[in-house]
């Protein structure tokens, strides 16, 4: 390392500020008491939410496969189509993200809701009325909604540096489109396909204000129990830093189960999957 | 002579957004042969390879394939298979991996899997890379791997489109060497593309000069350089010297200002003909012994020989190869015999 590190210097510093120390007071927090001293009760009662966790994990992972089954396809599609309608789909899956996450969301709610447009749609056939909002379904589908260009945009970044002659070479040599997928096409957007289930998976995870307003009371999240912790009501944030550090230990094994999944894939001395 | 065609394009027609990349190529390719497809970049040399692999549809027109019509077989059935340009092998494999690919895909036993990978790591030469990472191996090593993979299906043809563009000098030839050793020794029939006339002359059994989406000529490495069917053809095959002559009757043709002996006949009388000479069958002698008079405008060299440039009564450049040096601003003579005149008609003005 004869490299110098002093470039380096300003990005040390901001992450120190701004990532390293609040890290840090989280953890503080999490196992202190509100007069600073140290103990773990904060981290045992983490233990009474367990379900709601277990539920937050579950829906972020059900919203998370949908946007990548919604999302590869449309991806693959959209990196092979010519440059100006590539740019037309991409600018449609860019324009919702200009809006106010809450507005967006808000408005599901009015379509969603029990006398909301989409059961008046169906009551003019007869059908209905269901109950949508306030539902699990509801909250995935407003994950689905909100997270999906985060999962479209990283595989069509990688799609788009694909090396196409590898497709025809593995259909010269005989492999019929569903071998050319799994050998050539997944392993090459397999990093893709990592960034975008880590960029979906972990604000569907934390999520509070989707399962608020399309959960309502019942459906409650891991992020709607942090968040109430900092709450005017019951204020503590003891207990908040504690379910906090939690989840992001959770987080943290999910993702590295993931990319272990990953490389033993890729290792097995380069064999291929047919 | 079409029994034996393995492959046979029917009056292929190719268009691109309209624009016309192959005008109704008709080509038999016969069975155990070394064919180059040779002509400059956009003469639609590699669409002609990618209809025989699959990868293009023609408009109009039928491709055969041992005599049966393939035209809606996809790539990945047909009995041939391709060294692409970039080599395209599969980074996520090792050498190994990607000799076997094909195989694998067949589900071949690992036993006969093994004994064919060595088989093939031998005849490229590649023996003790097995392991390593594709990644990691030289531009002619990958060369190598990518051929290897392409020959373990046995495929009865084999496209190469450009393979050894990306190499330098001494390695391309060495490869050229090695290809017409590989090919021999396989008796697999060998499509090769390339726009290095040299290249094709090295290797090939029979050259099919293109221009534009259409076929100039087919023949023999020799036929073609000797015998070149145009103007075209004579310039892309080595180098030429050009000049506008008319046919005043069989066997005496008329350029730079007097007739010259030929041994071309056939034409009509005062028929407007392209004259080509070779660089190398010029000689230079003192002005009097010249058929044609002029000025040494420079002098070239080359290596083998010096590139010198004349310059006639009549404005004309006359490009000459000779191994003697010949000061520049010095009268000189310049004569041919007639086998070096050859005389060729001139081609509509619309195809220039």
């Amino acid at each position: 390392m004869t490299k110098s590190r002093y470039p380096a210097f300003p990005y040390i510093v901001f992450m120190t500020i701004f990532i390293v120390v609040p890290l840090i007071m989280v953890a503080y927090f999490a196992f202190t008491t509100s007069t600073g001293e140290f103990t773990m009760q904060n981290i045992i009662r983490v233990g009474d939410y367990i379900p709601v966790i277990i539920k937050s994990l579950f829906l972020a992972f059900v919203a998370t496969a949908i946007c990548l089954l919604l999302g590869y396809p449309f991806a693959y599609i959209m990196a092979n189509k010519t440059s100006n309608i590539r740019r037309t789909m991409f600018m449609l899956i860019m324009l919702p993200m200009w809006m106010n996450f809450l507005l967006r969301t808000y408005s599901w709610m009015t379509i969603l809701e029990n006398n909301g447009l989409l059961n008046r749609f169906l009551g003019f056939f007869g059908i209905g009325p269901f109950e949508m909002i306030n539902t699990q379904g509801a909250v995935v589908l407003g994950m689905v909604y909100d997270y999906l260009p985060f999962m479209i945009v990283p595989l069509y970044t990688i799609m788009m540096k694909m090396d196409h002659s590898l497709v025809q070479a593995a259909q010269d040599l005989g492999a019929n489109p569903l071998q050319v997928f799994t050998n050539v096409i997944l392993p090459q957007t397999m990093q893709g396909i990592k960034t975008g289930i880590t960029m979906v998976f972990v604000p569907s995870v934390s999520t509070f204000v989707i399962s608020r307003m399309l959960g309502g009371g019942s459906e409650l999240m891991v992020g709607d129990l942090i968040e109430m912790q900092f709450g005017s009501n019951n204020y503590n944030p003891n207990l908040g830093s504690a379910i906090s550090f939690v989840l992001m230990i959770i987080v943290l094994i999910c993702m590295s189960v993931m990319n272990q999944f990953d490389s033993d894939d890729i290792d097995k001395e380069g064999r291929i999957a047919i | 002579m079409e029994n034996n065609a393995i492959i046979r394009l029917k009056d292929i027609v190719v268009e691109f957004d309209g624009e016309s990349v192959l005008r109704h190529i008709n080509l038999d390719i016969r069975n155990h042969e070394f064919v180059t497809l040779l002509g400059p970049s956009g003469c639609g040399k590699t669409t002609t390879l990618r209809i025989i692999g699959g990868f293009v549809n023609p408009k109009s027109g039928d491709v055969f394939f041992d005599g049966k019509r393939i035209n809606d077989l996809p790539p990945y059935k047909r009995e041939v298979n391709t060294v692409f340009q970039k080599y395209a092998l599969f980074p996520n494999l090792n050498v190994y991996e990607n000799i076997a690919f094909g195989l694998r895909l067949k589900k071949v036993p690992d036993e006969e899997i093994r004994e064919r990978v060595f088989e093939m790591l031998d005849l490229v030469n590649m023996r003790g890379y097995e392991r390593r990472d594709v990644n990691l191996l030289s531009g002619g090593q990958q060369q190598r791997v990518a051929i290897a993979r392409a020959l373990i299906n046995k495929p009865q043809v084999l496209l190469l489109d450009e393979p050894l563009g990306a190499l330098d000098l001494k390695l391309r030839k060495e490869m050229q060497i090695e290809l017409k050793k590989i090919q021999r020794e396989t008796k697999i029939t060998f499509i090769y593309v390339t726009h290095d006339q040299e290249e094709a002359l090295t290797m090939s059994d029979t050259v099919v000069v293109m221009r534009a989406g259409e076929i100039q000529q087919i023949g023999t490495p020799i036929d073609i350089y000797n015998e070149p069917i145009n103007a075209f053809v004579a310039d892309f095959i080595g180098e030429s010297n050009i000049i506008d002559g008319v046919m005043k009757k069989d066997y005496l043709v008329n350029f730079a200002g007097r007739d010259f002996d030929c041994v071309d006949f056939g034409f009509e009388e005062n028929e407007d003909v392209d004259v080509v000479i070779r660089p190398e069958d010029i000689k230079i002698s003192d002005p009097e012994k010249g058929q044609i008079t002029g000025k040494v405008e420079s002098i070239i060299f080359k290596g083998v020989h010096y590139e010198i440039v004349v310059i006639d009564g009549n404005g004309f450049n006359w490009k000459i190869h000779s191994t003697l040096y010949e000061e520049p601003g010095r009268e000189v003579g310049l004569s041919v015999i007639p086998d070096d005149i050859h005389i060729m008609h001139k081609m509509a003005e619309a195809e220039k």
